[in-house]
């Protein structure tokens, strides 16, 4: 029991960041319907600025953990948003209304063209960096097996929390995400009623790049570990969470991320580690042959 | 769509918007300097301590921000002038000169061809292959021509075994490409996890023939079944999903696929992979300097290039049995039901095809190409490993099909030419390489977005044969 508690937690640490990745994929593939496939490498230059600007921050002598991490959250996220607006107006936008296998090919470029920018610029080797925020809280201590929560993972989750909170308000409350459920619902009709399309999907790049941003900084505070390959795997999942939360739903991501991190955190424990990965797919598979449309989508309507 | 016209590129602007230009190229310069700050501006290290130092590289940065403000300088100049304009419009009245030349090219070529036995008599092989090929070029089209450059290139470098292993390779990927395309171009299913397939047949290939002694003209089959086999196996749960659905589906299979081969130790030994794949014989004659060996048998002096020249034709074979094999299904039934569903599924199952059966056969077809050219690799390599069969390979066989055009087999070729050897062709710059390639595949896709061959040919039709513009098809609508 206590065990099964301890990966409870585990599991829901692991899924928010996978939960704030996916919500990136899930609002492009909202609007303007491809899959993002450079998302996984935005997310993954997010934790390299993140990096690398704390190790600036010390170098120039902020010490102070938290002061620095909020100055690194702060320009993490607005460095990792310019990627995302950059990567969107290099390949995507010249390819609007092309066919739509375009911009996916463009976008599996644009994410080789990212990792090995990343590699080259700061080399391949794996970037270590100590715990930042030591210490956590033991919750149950019973049967020779203590329950542990982290300082990291109840930040993790408490921004998650937040991030989600502010990000429900900005899509349904501002006009920002007015326009947004309007690209949603039919690009044309929108710019035919005044919405600036480009814009609104420029933002939601944006908007896309500094969650990933944030959930890049957790992956470097979490595993303490990251290199220029990280971004292909955990865009995998968090597309899987995505497609596994129905796409385009924005309560799905982060359902579908919180599902992927608890099957693969059970399953390393209970099964075995190396075939975590292959437990998560099978799962998007089984799920999309019985509820094609993911847990939250809504059914598409085919018509002629 | 809308994108959005700058003014200064209307033609009433007949001086040079220098201004225009400045202001452009210098926030280009700014937004880059905002993207490379960090990433090249700072270089993480690990220092004496052991830990993550800091090495700052001001001119790296100021280097790579004044290379984005030229050349965006440059760019927004060009447009803003009418030198393209100009140079556009003087290339389009050229056009016509262009094809009155034309009808001197055949004669001139002809005579040309005719000197060639004095150039063979001479030993000047490749002049006189040049030639020929020029002619066929001209004569017959691009298709034959590089039909001939494949039949012809082992003969005409003999002894260039770089460019005939690079050869193999580009044939190789050509096979891929024209698997996946029955997949991608004809039933318009987006697979992204081919490599799967690629991965079936060579470990098919190696473990039969490995513990079973089999022979590569039994194992090649096999191989090719079994491919087929998980086609079928996959695509029947999920070829009812949706075209990114099934996108997502074939990734993931892959990624389990691969997965699978690293752990499976006991059968695939893992990551460490399969050495000592058997190679190839000349049906059953091995290609060594043994008494039944290929050389002995046929009276030659042994020279391991011959197993080389046997590979390329071998993958020649397999390539253009692929390539025909999907030419005369596109006018079977089955062939015209895949090209019609990938034009519009709603159609197709209201005049009563089994849209579920159709997919499948696509879908298998294309696996079973997939581990006809995995058992080739396998064979030629001698050794495989999971390292081998990574996304990448699926998304550059995706793209190679992609950027030749879906559904031209003609441009799928090009495109495998295109991409194998350009990347070859950086290979002195290793560490630039991949950047560059990804640069290539955006570049290409932002300027043809449908491909280098992007008319499309029907294969039925009624009195007369049509070339369609890419311009009015509209693409795997699902």
């Amino acid at each position: 029991m206590e065990y099964f508690l301890q990966q409870l937690i585990n599991g829901i640490a692991l899924g928010s960041i996978y939960g704030l990745v996916a919500i990136g994929y899930t609002m492009v593939y909202g609007i303007i319907g491809m899959i993002n496939f450079a998302h996984g490498d935005v997310f993954m230059v997010g934790a390299f600025l993140a990096l690398i600007a704390f190790l600036a921050l010390l170098a120039i002598g902020v010490t102070a953990i938290p002061l620095a991490l909020f100055l690194v959250l702060i320009v993490a996220m607005l460095l990792t948003a310019l990627y995302g607006w950059a990567v969107e107006r290099l390949a995507y936008r010249p390819l609007r209304g092309s066919h739509r296998l375009a911009p996916l090919i463009s976008a599996i470029g644009m994410s080789i063209v990212l990792q090995n920018y990343v590699q080259i610029a700061q080399g391949a080797r794996v970037k270590p960096l100590p715990p930042l925020i030591p210490g956590g809280y033991t919750l149950i201590e019973g049967g020779g097996f203590a329950v542990q929560v982290s300082n990291v993972q109840i930040i993790i989750v408490v921004t998650t929390l937040a991030l989600m909170t502010v990000f429900s308000w900005l899509v349904s409350a501002t006009r920002l995400g007015r326009n947004m459920r309007a690209c949603e619902q039919d690009l044309k009709m929108a710019s035919l009623i005044g919405v600036d399309i480009d814009r609104t999907i420029s933002l939601t790049f944006v908007i896309g790049a500094a969650l990933a941003a944030v959930a890049g900084i957790m992956y470097l505070l979490y595993y303490g570990v990251i290199d220029f390959f990280i971004g292909f795997i955990a865009g995998v999942k968090a597309f899987t969470a995505a497609v596994l939360g129905g796409i385009g739903s924005l309560p799905g991501a982060m359902l579908g991320g919180l599902l992927i991190g608890l099957i693969e955190t059970f399953w390393s424990a209970y099964f075995s580690a190396e075939y975590k990965d292959v437990a998560a797919f099978s799962i998007l598979v089984l799920v999309l042959i019985f509820m094609p449309t993911g847990i939250l989508g809504r059914p598409e309507v085919e018509k002629v | 769509m809308a994108v959005p016209t700058k003014p200064a590129t209307s033609p009433r602007s007949a001086k040079l918007d220098v201004a225009g230009a400045l202001k452009d190229a210098g926030l280009t310069a700014f937004v880059a300097f905002g993207l490379f700050s960090l990433m090249l501006g700072l270089r993480t290290e690990t220092g004496s301590t052991g830990r993550l130092e800091i090495f700052p590289r001001p001119g790296l940065l100021a280097t790579a921000v004044a290379a984005v403000f030229a050349g965006r300088l440059m760019i927004a100049l060009i447009a803003r002038s009418r030198v393209a304009a100009d140079i556009g419009r003087s290339l389009q009245a050229m056009t016509p000169e262009f094809k009155k030349l034309d009808r001197f090219a055949t004669p001139v070529l002809l005579s040309l061809v005719l000197l060639t036995p004095v150039l063979l008599y001479s030993e000047h092989y490749l002049l006189a292959g040049i030639l020929v090929l020029a002619y066929i070029l001209f004569r017959w089209g691009l298709a034959p021509a590089l039909l001939a450059l494949a039949l012809l290139l082992p003969i005409l470098f003999y002894s260039n075994r770089y460019l005939l292993d690079l050869g193999i390779l580009v044939l190789t990927y050509i096979m891929l490409g024209w698997g996946l395309n029955i997949v991608v171009g004809l039933a318009g299913l987006l697979d992204l996890g081919y490599v799967a397939f690629y991965a079936v047949g060579a470990y098919a290939y190696a473990l039969l023939a490995q513990n079973f002694g089999l022979s590569f003209w039994i194992c090649l089959p096999l191989a090719g079944i079994l491919a087929a086999f998980w086609g079928v196996m996959l695509g029947f749960p999920v070829l009812r999903l949706r075209g990114d659905y099934l996108a997502i589906v074939t990734l993931a299979f892959g990624e389990i696929i691969r997965i699978v081969i690293v752990n499976w130790q006991s059968l695939t030994n893992g990551p460490n992979g399969i050495s000592g794949i058997p190679r190839p014989s000349f049906f059953g004659l091995p290609f060594n300097d043994s008494e039944e060996g290929f050389a002995a048998h046929f009276g030659l002096e042994f020279n391991p290039v011959h197993r080389i020249i046997f590979l390329f034709y071998l993958i020649l074979a397999l390539a253009l049995l692929t390539n025909f094999v999907t030419l005369r299904l596109r006018r079977l039934p089955i062939g015209r039901a895949w090209e019609a569903l990938r034009e519009d599924e709603i159609a197709c199952r209201s005049l009563g095809i089994n849209t579920t059966n159709t997919k499948l056969t696509a879908f298998a077809m294309g696996a079973m190409f997939g581990g006809f050219a995995g058992s080739f690799f396998a064979t030629r390599q001698g050794f495989i490993s999971p390292e081998s069969f990574v996304f990448m390979e699926s998304a550059l066989v995706l793209a190679i099909v992609v950027l030749g055009g879906m559904g031209s087999q003609l441009g799928v070729a090009i495109a495998a030419v295109v991409m194998i050897g350009g990347f070859e062709f950086f290979r002195q710059f290793e560490q630039f390489r991949m950047l560059v390639f990804g640069i290539a595949m955006v570049s290409i896709m932002v300027w043809r977005p449908r491909g280098l061959i992007a008319t499309r040919m029907p294969s039925v039709f009624l009195q007369e044969k049509k070339i369609i513009p890419a311009d009015i098809i509209d693409e795997a609508r699902q």
